[in-house]
């Protein structure tokens, strides 16, 4: 397998402009004779398909949703970066660039951070024109706020929905397409395999979810906008449709999946509460702007919090990290939160949670204002934790939120698969190790308004592309698998559900792959995962049949899939002998407990190649060039 | 706690529904609604029973995938709650709930609980956009915009599409609904251009897939997860009615500038 990133020559500066010319072009009179596919309706994906529409091409969606408005980008609340200066605080794209880098742990590729910096600024103005009431000053201007791993108000958005608007701005895109008859929706529909003829991607299976109707749609490019696969954890803040289905089946395919050990581990969510937990909540990271995190300083203390006095307090953030303090970046404030539970200060019933307290912003500030800036986001907090946290300082937690690694894709966001392209979360490209908060938003529609439609007309004009239509043999052979696969599920006739499957799978997951990890832990998984596989196969009950609505069917498919990537993941992790951004292995850490790369040995993409269902898969590498910065220890002290 | 479900079972369009009731005996108050159903769920499955079919996604009050009409009431007891937001604690022990799903011509039963709600899609795609390509916007400070409209726009903009106000609804109006994309757009400057071609092609197709008319019951309002406020059917009345005299369409009118 080759990994060549096709990254423009020259200054990073002109990378991208440079790159735009010399892309070969598909002329407005021929864009209407090439179809594209796009899988799922998220940001990426919406604005991909809204896009490549209004340019011309013929756009098919795919979601398995019951409407793309409700992908889960809507659940993004915090907001969206933008290098636009507007606080005249020092902003750049330069700016942007670097502070994502670093955030990253130097393990992104310098040219398609930098293009994500540049573009990051046409997001706001496409999104504003659209409508998207983002948060505005008296004087009418765009407000801005802080977040993590960042020292300056670069953050747009629009209460603690900055996502739902965001996602509601493209889908109005794509709706106003699908009401020309220029984008065919097809909602409620999942794809189940790929289709690849002669080594090109040329369509996809999808099941009807409604009918059970399994259908075969031939195109000239497939885009894959399917998100990350946090839910292999079971318990995640990713909504519970979150799959790695479409991925996994294009890895099956041959697509490379990089860097699957690179997962984010959000710092503050409502901690779990009991064993029947289904998903776990995120407080927004713009809430670190006021609320100060903080555990007693003494083990087992369990006095109401606010009895506690200030100096028996250990606000160990502020403490530890004093230029970021509560805004260090997510994998740092998850590990410090990690930290103080394992020292046994951790505070709640279960001792798995730490104090975010909003007392002496209430005091500096007084209530209203931080009813105005956060009052979604408290009543949220109330209605699932019975307390004000007004009077009383929320209790949270880490969980699992997002995840950096993803199908491996070149500059052009192509996979190793030819006409296969993987935007947003769904690919590994831009976040490194670790995501700065507010930067998703940023990725995603970077890669669906303005980078994904120019580069696939390069493709589509350069490709010898042959006649395929859905009588080819590789089409009804892909049908086939997905019929094979569904038939199997289904006949299994065992006894445990695929939800418990699922939870066992995520508990070993978090307690392995988690927030810390070590080689005899990741072993120990890789022995116990390819066992519950094996089980799952076995002893798995599906009610029903395939012939209409089937959600347990729907779940039992994913869960399958997860199965076989948290083996990846482990396997990633267990080979990557470094600790870089989100992926802490305990092994390597500073005297006082940072991670430790090994740019020596690691600093490289990992990008795995499937090799059957019987041979481990194979590790291939891209080195990380950094021509424009220093790799630095990264400090946020 | 121990609770006793009734619940509408029905196994597809086509087929007659019925209730069906459920004990779930061990159900901690900690727990969300659809966790409670999750339990139910998976202990019919292992009975050999088909599981209660409902829509869900995110599971934190914004997606609006969930659809439950709760005793009665869309999402159920609590106001402005979701029901994946809705906890057992706000049931006492003993309960007996009726589970339902969304009643309403315009949004068909696909299976138990789970509707089709894709006529809201089409309302949107006959207006509820503004029509600025790729590429072509203006740098966004260029606009500035007054803090209150703004604000306002997003109160409008917090719908989340889950179709309560058309359950609440006596009639089945889609009114609340559609009434908050135009105010979100006629708040806007953005929106001023497409502002009564809009509001007059979003208020026929609302009518074609059959939603009801309203009455100013005002129910809707009250089942609104997200309190969007009836001030956007005012809102959106007036705005048709301009854009319909624009037009000339009131019946007897014939010169297109009578409410310029």
């Amino acid at each position: 397998m080759k990994l060549d990133p096709t990254i423009p020559a020259g200054p990073l500066e002109t990378k991208w402009d440079r790159h735009q010319l010399e892309m070969k072009l598909v002329s407005p009179a021929n864009k209407r004779k090439y179809r594209v596919i796009v899988v799922g309706t998220g940001l990426a994906g919406a604005s991909a398909a809204a896009t490549m529409a209004e340019s011309g091409y013929q756009v098919s969606a795919y979601c398995f949703q019951d409407s793309p408005r409700r992908a889960h980008s809507i659940a993004a609340q915090g907001g969206i970066n933008a290098a636009k200066n507007y606080q005249n605080d020092g902003d750049s794209v330069y700016r942007l660039f670097y502070d994502t880098i670093k955030g990253g742990d130097f393990r992104a590729r310098e040219a398609n951070v930098y293009r994500l910096a540049q573009t990051s600024m046409k997001i706001i103005d496409q999104c504003v024109a659209q409508g998207v009431p983002f948060a505005r000053e008296y004087g009418g201007v765009l407000a801005n706020r802080s977040f993590g791993g960042a020292q300056v108000s670069r953050t747009f958005y629009a209460r603690g929905q900055t996502g739902q608007q965001l996602l509601l701005g493209a889908y109005s895109a794509l709706q106003r397409m699908v009401g020309l008859g220029r984008v065919r929706m097809f909602a409620r529909h999942e794809m189940l395999e790929l289709i690849v003829v002669n080594g090109v991607a040329r369509g996809i299976v999808t099941r009807d979810l409604v009918s059970g109707e399994v259908r075969s749609h031939v195109a000239d490019a497939v885009v894959l906008a399917t998100g990350g696969y946090g839910n292999v954890f079971y318990l995640s803040t990713n909504a519970k449709g979150c799959n790695t289905t479409a991925n996994w089946r294009a890895y099956k395919h041959g697509a490379a999946f990089a860097n699957p050990c690179f997962t984010q581990i959000h710092p503050t969510c409502i901690p779990v509460s009991g064993d029947y937990q289904s998903k776990l909540t995120l407080m927004s990271e713009s809430l670190r702007n006021d609320g100060r995190i903080w555990v007693p300083k003494q083990q087992g203390d369990k006095r109401q919090p606010q009895t506690i006095p200030e100096d028996e307090r250990d606000y160990y953030l502020e403490r530890k990290y004093p230029s970021y303090g509560n805004l260090a970046p997510r994998d740092i404030a998850s590990r410090a939160a990690k930290e103080a539970c394992d020292s046994g200060r951790g505070v709640g019933r279960t001792g798995l949670g730490v104090y975010l307290d909003f007392a002496s912003a209430i005091e500096r500030l007084g209530e209203p204002v931080i009813r105005e800036r956060y009052g979604n986001l408290f009543e949220m907090y109330e209605r699932i934790t019975a307390e004000n946290p007004y009077t009383t300082p929320m209790r949270i937690f880490p969980a699992t939120h997002y995840t950096m690694g993803g199908l491996w894709v070149d500059y052009n966001l192509m996979s190793t698969i030819p006409g296969l392209h993987v935007i947003g979360e769904a690919n590994f490209s831009d976040h490194g190790a670790n995501r700065l908060g507010a930067s998703a938003l940023m990725q995603g529609l970077a890669d669906g308004y303005f980078i994904l439609p120019h580069t696939i007309g390069h493709w589509l004009a350069t490709a010898k592309l042959e006649d395929v239509t859905t009588d080819h043999p590789a089409v009804k052979a892909a049908e086939a698998a997905v019929a094979a696969r569904t038939q199997r599920l289904l006949s299994i006739g065992g006894k445990r559900t695929a939800a418990s499957f699922h939870r066992e799978l995520g508990q070993i997951i978090w307690d392995e792959c988690g927030l810390a990890r070590n080689a005899s832990g990741l072993k120990s998984a890789l022995e116990r995962l390819p066992k519950l596989r094996e089980e799952f196969w076995h002893d798995l009950n599906v009610p029903g049949d395939g012939a209409g609505l089937n959600q347990s069917l729907e779940r039992a498919g994913r869960v399958a899939d997860f199965l076989e990537l948290g083996e990846l993941m482990c396997l990633d992790a267990l080979k990557r002998e470094e600790s870089c951004g989100g992926h802490f292995r305990v092994e390597h850490q500073t005297e006082d407990g940072e991670a430790l790369r090994d740019d020596e040995r690691f600093c490289h993409v990992a990008a795995w190649e499937y090799a059957g269902d019987d041979r481990d898969p194979i590790r291939h590498t891209e080195p990380l060039r950094f021509d424009f910065v220093n790799l630095a220890q990264r400090s946020y002290k | 706690m121990k609770i006793k479900l009734n619940v509408w079972r029905q196994r597809s369009r086509a087929e007659a529904g019925s209730f069906e009731s459920y004990a779930a005996d061990d159900v901690s108050e900690d727990m969300s609604f659809l966790e409670m159903l999750d339990v139910v769920n998976e202990r019919l499955t292992t009975e050999g029973k088909d599981p209660i079919a409902f829509d869900h996604d995110c599971r934190e009050g914004i997606c609006g995938s969930c659809s439950i009409v709760i005793d009665g009431r869309p999402h159920g007891p609590k106001d402005r709650t979701t029901a994946c937001q809705l906890h057992m604690r706000s049931f006492p022990d003993g309960a007996e709930i009726t589970l339902e799903p969304w009643r309403a011509g315009a949004f068909p039963i696909v299976k138990d609980l789970v509707v089709d709600r894709s006529a809201f899609d089409r309302i949107i795609q006959a207006g509820g956009f503004v029509s600025v390509p790729t590429g072509s916007a203006v740098d966004g400070n260029a606009l500035p915009i007054e803090k209150e409209n703004a604000d306002l726009a997003m109160d409008a903009a917090a719908c989340i599409g889950c179709g309560a106000c058309v359950a609440a609804c006596p009639n089945a109006s889609a009114m609340l609904f559609t009434s908050a994309k135009i105010s979100q757009l006629a708040l806007l400057p953005q929106g001023q251009p497409e502002r009564w071609r809009r509001v007059l092609s979003m208020v026929e197709t609302m009518d074609e897939e059959g939603f009801g008319s309203c009455t100013n019951h005002g129910e809707c309002m009250a089942a609104c997860p997200k309190s969007i406020s009836l001030d956007n059917i005012a809102r959106m009345n007036r705005d048709w009615m301009r854009a319909a005299l624009r037009s000339g369409r009131r019946a007897g009118s014939t010169t297109e500038s009578a409410a310029d």
